[in-house]
């Protein structure tokens, strides 16, 4: 057994013949590649829900198919919110940037409104459908319809209250380097959320709608 | 006012878990109010319970297992005795009553003794291996321990308050849905795994966030120690096998709570499809448990062999073998669903190709031991305990990865066994070869050999006495999960089984005494130079126990087997004087508890329909997490004479225990 001081920085410790690894990584690179981990996760989760989609689609148990349910224009208005929110947090990133504050909580303010018009949208097709007698105990297909859509549905509504949070954090203790951390992650969830999105336009609704 | 639940709950009726509760409680109790009278809550509230440090919360983790293997294992022993005396009588639990045990039995082991142990090993250590002072993230890692803790606490509220699941440790449907189980047994195993599965989640993504971004400078990739490569492996599997097990619990949630049909007879639900999702789970989940098992094995035997590890790369390459094809066996669980020759073939191809690389390991392991110096100390004994051990639970799993012989093995106890034999022989000895090999480590002091040792040989004798009857009764036709049974010939293997069970108690005992004896003569097992057992890895480089801030300068990493390496240069060139600089560490938060709290209530509240404590404290948890981020300081500097101070206090020590050594 020995001595081990050799906390030095010389040359020949560090071993010339490899790639030099610098040690750890920023704080934001640590959070932010964190954040995309979660996200990952995240995405794996709804993963499942479109598997138990695409398994039950066609089970309606003699109660009605996507096809006679599903609004196109509907969901054309809720995309374009919410395509439009993720641009209007595109702006607010922008504005993080160079410390606007001003256009900082205006784009947020437009963010929160437009996610918030799409959750109107959303929670006005889950009514009318439950009303109509095609609430998600009718059918397997409308339980998965159900299970899926409102947990990206539950997603913006948590996002929504990430966001007035965020906002009047930033609006409290300005943009320290810690909240602009916070907020980038804010923003990669937001954009995800779009992302999610898209996939159930794609599956649940245009392909139910063809079918 | 308080939804399903009343008086009517507390099973007045039912001597054994109402017994067991009031001592329960009465522990529970008078240790609390000895913490209160003797005047630690102060000490454990600051320096434990909202503590950020990744090794205290390590050993908190440890902490949780070691005592819920007391409860899992007091299951197990009811659950061997009654089939000890189950033979054409009804034994002594009542039916309702051993389901519920069978049930609790392999939801506690799994989930709250076998990957709390693990991740609280992972925490202790892999910052320390990697030479950094903390994990990436340190408040949520509180948050991930305490809601481990939450889920813990609900399955054993159980016990005393309504009753546990009576499904089997993973609920199937359609016994599981509100038809065939109206009571909240379920919604207790539900409600437990979705709350402590979002702490394992938050586990999974710290530590793989650790290991890919906080390295100390020169620990590239293919120089961190082996334990650091299955940590990530293990992690890698829980990021994206648990939501996988969030979003299956989700769809039982919404069937019982909400009248969805994702697996009810009725409407069109598909049953197996909650197999499927369960164990596309299930099945990376006991890669989750034996990868850092693995890990521990492979630093415990080049330790004990005084040799580097033979075949590194190899061994990195197996495990990330494991943690890909682990992805692709998952329906060899039921291959008895009938997906049809085709399908059964290929996945029971590939449950045999993921022995293979599992198989390099051993062979890498019997190479560093050859040819080593081998110091049998307990660590080792261990080590050498799952080779064997583990070896025959993999070639029964090879067997019953033959589709044709599933078809009869299936649901027997032969496939009881197996599982325990690759459970308790893989990642129950690799999490007490740890315990063993790192206690040293985060107290600073070791434990007992003599105890030890005779732990371990009660663990071995009474692992093969309880189990190996289980394969002869398995073959003879003994389905799993019987409450009492009429065949003659059952019942003298059954009998040897339960002797087992006592062997292993034996066993726990020792290791209880062991602690005892360890503690109260720590002085003499005292480790000065947090080097006892001439390590090769960082995390011997610092103090035993390290102090807050682990490493007083980030050390300098060339090649495998860091600290062996600055030992030898040190022999060569002695050593330098160092430039000492102040550390900013995090603040502690109780963040991670008060969260805890209100989800503990939380799940109560839903499991009982209690809609108004629901949404209380939901709101509350919110509040916690908004309180947190609006907090100003959340870091606090150590001052340089602090760490001069600390440092050379260890590099003192060590250099006397050199100087003696060189006298003799």
């Amino acid at each position: 057994m020995s001595i081990a001081v050799v906390h030095g920085h010389d040359a020949h410790v560090i071993g010339l013949e490899d790639a030099v690894h610098e040690g750890p990584a920023s704080k934001r690179i640590i959070t932010g590649f964190g954040f995309w981990i979660f996200l990952l996760s995240d995405i794996v989760m709804f993963s499942c829900f479109f598997a138990a989609y695409a398994v039950l689609s066609g089970q309606t148990a003699g109660g009605p198919s996507g096809a006679e349910l599903f609004n196109l224009r509907n969901v054309a208005i809720e995309t374009a919110f919410l395509l439009l929110s993720s641009f209007a947090c595109g702006m607010a990133s922008i504005a993080a940037e160079v410390r606007s504050h001003l256009w900082f909580q205006i784009a947020m303010a437009v963010t929160c409104v437009l996610g918030l018009g799409f959750l109107v949208i959303e929670f006005r097709e889950f009514a009318e459908l439950i009303a109509r007698g095609a609430g998600p105990s009718r059918s397997a297909f409308l339980s998965s319809f159900f299970a899926l859509v409102g947990c990206h549905g539950l997603h913006v509504s948590a996002g929504t209250l990430w966001l007035l949070t965020m906002m009047a954090q930033v609006f409290a203790k300005g943009f320290r380097a810690d909240i602009l951390r916070r907020f980038l992650c804010f923003a990669l969830f937001w954009h995800a959320l779009d992302i999610v999105w898209v996939a159930i336009f794609s599956v649940v609704y245009l392909l139910g709608s063809a079918a | 006012m308080f939804g399903k639940l009343s008086l009517a709950a507390i099973p007045l009726d039912q001597p054994i878990p109402l017994v067991t509760g009031a001592v329960v409680l009465v522990v529970i109790l008078a240790v609390l109010a000895w913490v209160v009278i003797a005047g630690h809550l102060p000490y454990l509230w600051r320096e434990w319970i909202t503590s950020v440090d990744h090794k205290r919360i390590g050993v908190m983790y440890v902490l949780l297992a070691s005592v819920m293997l007391l409860r899992g294992f007091a299951d197990a022993i009811m659950m061997r005795a009654q089939q000890a005396l189950a033979f054409q009588s009804n034994g002594f639990l009542p039916p309702e009553h051993y389901n519920q045990i069978f049930s609790a039995h392999g939801t506690i082991m799994i989930f709250f003794v076998a990957m709390p142990f693990v991740i609280g090993l992972m925490n202790l250590v892999v910052p320390l291996q990697l030479g950094v002072r903390d994990v990436a993230f340190p408040t949520l890692n509180s948050v991930g321990f305490w809601l481990t803790a939450t889920g813990a606490l609900l399955v054993n509220v159980s016990l005393v308050v309504g009753e546990f699941a009576r499904t089997g440790w993973l609920p199937y449907p359609p016994l599981s849905e509100m038809t065939y189980s109206p009571g909240v047994g379920v919604d207790y195993y539900t409600w437990s795994l979705e709350i402590s599965g979002i702490g394992t989640l938050v586990a999974g993504i710290n530590l793989v966030t650790t290991v890919l971004k906080i390295r100390t400078k020169g620990m590239s990739y293919m120089r961190m120690p082996i334990f650091c490569w299955t940590t990530l492996a293990s992690n890698l599997l829980i990021i994206s096998a648990f939501p996988i097990l969030t979003a299956t619990l989700a769809m039982l949630i919404l069937d019982r709570y909400l009248g969805f049909h994702f697996f009810t007879n009725e409407g069109g639900g598909n049953v197996m499809m909650f197999m499927n999702l369960i164990w596309a789970w299930g099945h990376p989940e006991v890669y989750i448990l034996v990868l850092p098992a693995f890990g521990v094995f492979s630093e415990v035997v080049s330790t004990f062999s005084g040799k580097p590890l033979f075949g590194y790369r190899s061994m990195v390459l197996a495990t990330m073998a494991i943690c890909v094809i682990s992805f692709t066996v998952w329906l060899h669980h039921f291959f008895t669903m009938g997906a049809g020759p085709d399908v059964n073939a290929i996945f029971g191809i590939a449950s045999m190709i993921i022995a293979v690389p599992t198989g390099v390991k051993i062979y890498n392991w019997l190479f560093t031991m050859f040819g080593g110096r081998i110091r049998f100390a307990t660590p080792m004994m261990w080590s050498i305990g799952f080779m064997v051990t583990f070896i025959i639970g993999g070639l029964t799993g090879v067997l019953v990865a033959v589709p044709p012989a599933d078809f009869l093995l299936h649901n027997s106890l032969f496939l009881v066994a197996h599982f325990h034999n690759v459970i308790i022989g893989g990642v129950l000895f690799g999490a007490f070869a740890g315990y063993t090999y790192w206690f040293p480590k985060a107290f600073g002091f070791r434990l007992q050999e003599g105890w030890g040792i005779a732990a371990f040989w009660f663990w071995l004798i009474g692992f093969y006495v309880a189990f190996m009857p289980l394969y002869a009764v398995g073959f003879l036709g003994m389905t799993r999960r019987m409450q009492h049974f009429d065949v003659p010939e059952w019942r003298p293997w059954l009998a040897v089984a339960s002797v087992g069970a006592g062997l292993i108690l034996t066993g726990i005992i020792c290791q209880i005494v062991q602690l005892v004896v360890s503690i109260r003569h720590r002085a003499e097992l005292r480790d000065l130079t947090g080097d006892p057992w001439d390590g090769r890895s960082l995390e011997w480089a610092t103090a035993s126990p390290p102090p807050a801030f682990n490493f007083a300068v980030m050390p300098n990493v060339s090649g495998t087997d860091a600290y062996w390496a600055m030992k030898r240069l040190a022999r060569t060139e002695g050593t330098k004087e160092v430039d000492y600089q102040p550390i900013e560490m995090p603040r502690n938060s109780p963040t991670g508890f008060v969260c805890a709290f209100f989800a503990t209530f939380m799940g109560f509240a839903l499991i009982w329909h209690i809609w108004w404590m629901v949404i209380v404290a939901l709101i509350g948890a919110y509040a916690t997490f908004v309180v947190f981020a609006w907090r100003d300081h959340d870091e606090y500097e150590i001052p340089t004479e602090e760490v001069a101070r600390l440092d050379r206090a260890n590099i003192a020590a060590r250099r006397e225990l050199v100087t003696a050594a060189g006298n003799v």
